[in-house]
């Protein structure tokens, strides 16, 4: 007789300590995930960052080009400085910059108020004015203040917007969106799903018959009558997206839940007596699991386009609220004078869905290794 | 054949039927109407024109006359274009509508199974790879992305595309719009021929035509290609519809005067007509582009039979 080495007992992985396992092996869909949960950082703590508030205007600064240097560049400063004294109603009589501030003479038929100083703090370019020198009938005043230094690394809008805190907190925007639409989505579909295929027959019959119809229908006729109906609402936006979407996810549930009834492990369950309640936790539902979870990750970059089509229609998410579909929208009409407005946002806007699709073809692989 | 097709035809009518209905009731529960614009009408100018109009009558009335009209192929006035009625417009913008449609279409076809064949008979090698990155590409990125980056690059830094316009169908003002509508289509046909392609090569019919010694010519394109092209032809019937009923987006942003506009507008001013004439438009193209799908399936498969 041969000695037979007893191995150990091989510990078992779980389905989802394996499936983890599968994802990992899988570079494109974890450089992704990677980049997703970057890309969700950057966009809820960013706009907090960033020195600009999404709504301040700049209006120094309308449509001014991305630039990793510091604004005022040098002619700026004079068309500033011209601006602002055009404002106190006198004349520039010399200029010159020292260092970072700026001495201006200013001379008036009449007496120069002191008060216009307040004419350069307003304007975006200067802050921090003094006065220098005044001459003794008043009608010359030498005031000095200093250039504001700012940085639009991605420009600015038709407004005078510093476009990188919109697109961080369209980004916010889109991403939440993307991901409660996408659970009330899942939620209505899975409810509705289940509900019919483990009731069955005739109740299943007219609910899927239902599901029919409003496939039926034009896509964009349901959309547009759900934003009729619920009104340019921000918080109402993604209850309607994801009242459209969830079509798909109540048929691929029901045909699950209707196959998972007839497998033997089930049946087998039922014959011995387990109740209804008990086989649909322990079997029923982590075999939907999976199939959820993939849908779900393909189901948000879906919302996401569907937010910003609407958005781009002017019937999603309303100013001075922005989302990547609204900023799109505006890059789209002034391609020819600002195409940074088109260019950051579609970048975002693509590369988050590139790896939401990339995350979500990961997961069916590792979640259902028979569909490779 | 003819048979069914009449048959076919036959059970169009009650489907119409059901979508005129619930699009009807639909947009008139949606709150607002017509001549609500955010200008206001004086209330006498607003009452005649809904007097005018019949807007007044009860709504089961007004269901029953939309019917009747659109029985004798009328499909009423436009209530926001009053110049035209909504036969004139889909009239003046249809054909253009469905010749960018057709073209994008066509290319789309084309080149998207000859891409997803390549793909097919090249698994995972290096052209394989690069028609799946293309077609992630294409499928990834919005068409209102797409536009807009064909109109920057091709319109403005190379000058070789006009930005937009119809410019009477020149066919230069007609290369961007349809570029737009076939991208994201050659993306998904040729993911769909890839894998449809790859499972034909592995069926039996093909290996035995292999060792019947057929050239590899005669193997591909006469034997596997006919059962390849099915999911193709399936897929194309619901996408011809969309494509040739006109798209909102690069309607819009290459401001071209086709009926894809038209139901955003229509049914964001409370058109009814007009939403209407659009759904049924619509409608019939599907249902028209499905029948045709299911006869062109039976010539290409002949295990499909219909009596």
């Amino acid at each position: 007789m041969t000695d037979v080495a007893i191995a150990a007992p091989v510990a078992g992985r779980s389905f989802w300590g394996d499936a983890w396992a599968r994802l990992k092996s899988n570079k494109a869909a974890m450089v992704s995930l990677f980049y997703l949960a970057l890309m969700a950082l950057v966009c809820v703590v960013g706009p907090n960052l960033v020195p600009h508030n999404y709504t301040t205007i700049y209006a120094d600064y309308v449509r001014t080009p991305p630039s990793l240097s510091a604004y005022p560049k040098a002619d700026m400063i004079e068309s500033a400085l011209r601006d602002a004294v055009k404002r106190m109603r006198v004349d520039i009589d010399e200029w010159h910059q020292d260092g970072d501030r700026v001495f201006v003479t200013v001379q008036g038929s009449k007496p120069v108020d002191e008060r216009s100083t307040r004419y350069l703090d307003r304007s975006d370019t200067f802050h921090d004015t003094r006065i220098e020198n005044k001459s003794d009938d008043g009608l010359k005043l030498t005031m000095s203040a200093s250039v504001k230094q700012q940085y639009f690394l991605f420009g600015t809008d038709n407004t005078g917007r510093d476009l990188l805190s919109r697109t961080l907190m369209a980004g916010r925007v889109s991403l939440a969106i993307g991901l409660l639409a996408g659970i009330v989505a899942v939620a209505i579909g899975v409810i509705y799903g289940a509900t019919a295929g483990f009731i069955g027959g005739k109740t299943d019959e007219v609910m899927m018959r239902i599901v029919d119809v409003l496939y039926s229908l034009p896509f964009i006729f349901f959309v547009i009558m759900l934003v009729v109906f619920f009104g340019r609402n921000f918080v109402l936006m993604f209850l309607a997206v994801g009242a459209v979407l969830w079509l798909d996810m109540a048929r691929i549930v029901r045909g699950q839940a209707l196959s998972l009834r007839r497998q033997e492990y089930v049946q087998a369950a039922e014959a011995l007596g387990v109740t209804r309640g008990g086989i649909l936790v322990r079997h029923i539902v982590p075999n939907l699991l999976g199939v959820v979870v993939i849908y779900m990750t393909l189901l948000v970059p879906q919302v996401i386009i569907l937010e910003s089509f609407l958005s781009f229609l002017g019937l999603g998410v309303q100013e001075p609220m922005t989302s990547w579909g609204v900023l799109i929208s505006t890059g789209a009409k002034n391609i020819g004078t600002a195409n940074w407005l088109l260019l950051f946002p579609a970048f975002f806007l693509v590369t988050t869905l590139f790896a939401l699709n990339f995350v979500g073809d990961g997961l069916r692989d590792a979640l259902d290794p028979k569909d490779r | 054949m003819l048979l069914y097709v009449f048959r076919r035809l036959l059970t169009a009518i009650p489907t119409l039927f059901v979508i005129v209905t619930l699009a009807f009731f639909l947009i008139r529960v949606a709150p607002g109407g017509p001549f609500n614009q955010e200008r206001g009408l004086s209330p006498v100018i607003k009452a005649n024109l809904e007097a005018q109009f019949g807007l007044n009558d009860p709504l089961w009335q007004q269901y029953l006359n939309y019917l009747n009209n659109l029985l004798h192929g009328n499909f009423g006035p436009s209530y926001n274009m009053p110049d035209f009625t909504v036969g004139e417009l889909f009239a003046k913008g249809l054909p253009i509508s469905i010749q960018l449609g057709t073209s994008a279409l066509i290319l789309a076809l084309i080149l998207g199974s000859t891409l997803g064949v390549i793909a097919a008979l090249n698994q995972n090698r290096r052209a394989d790879y690069s028609v799946i990155a293309l077609a992630a590409a294409g499928s990834t990125i919005p068409t209102f992305v797409i536009a807009p980056i064909i109109q920057l690059v091709f319109g403005l830094s190379w000058k070789l595309l006009p930005i937009g316009g119809w410019g009477d169908g020149a066919l230069i003002n007609k290369v961007g719009p349809v570029l737009t509508l076939a991208l994201p289509q050659i993306a998904i046909i040729a993911r769909l021929m890839r894998g449809s392609m790859i499972e034909s090569m592995r069926s039996h019919h093909i290996r035995t035509a292999r060792a019947l010694g057929l050239s590899e010519w005669s193997v591909v394109v006469k034997h596997a290609l006919r059962g390849a092209v099915l999911p193709i032809i399936s897929y194309a019937g619901p996408t011809a519809a969309a494509l040739l009923t006109g798209s909102v987006i690069v309607e819009t942003i290459f401001a071209i005067p086709g009926v894809g506009r038209y139901f955003v507008e229509a049914a964001l001013n409370r058109d009814y007509t007009l939403v209407m004439g659009t759904v049924v438009m619509i409608a019939i193209f599907t249902i028209l582009f499905n029948l045709i799908v299911d006869v062109l399936y039976a010539f290409v498969d002949p295990r499909v039979r219909y009596d």
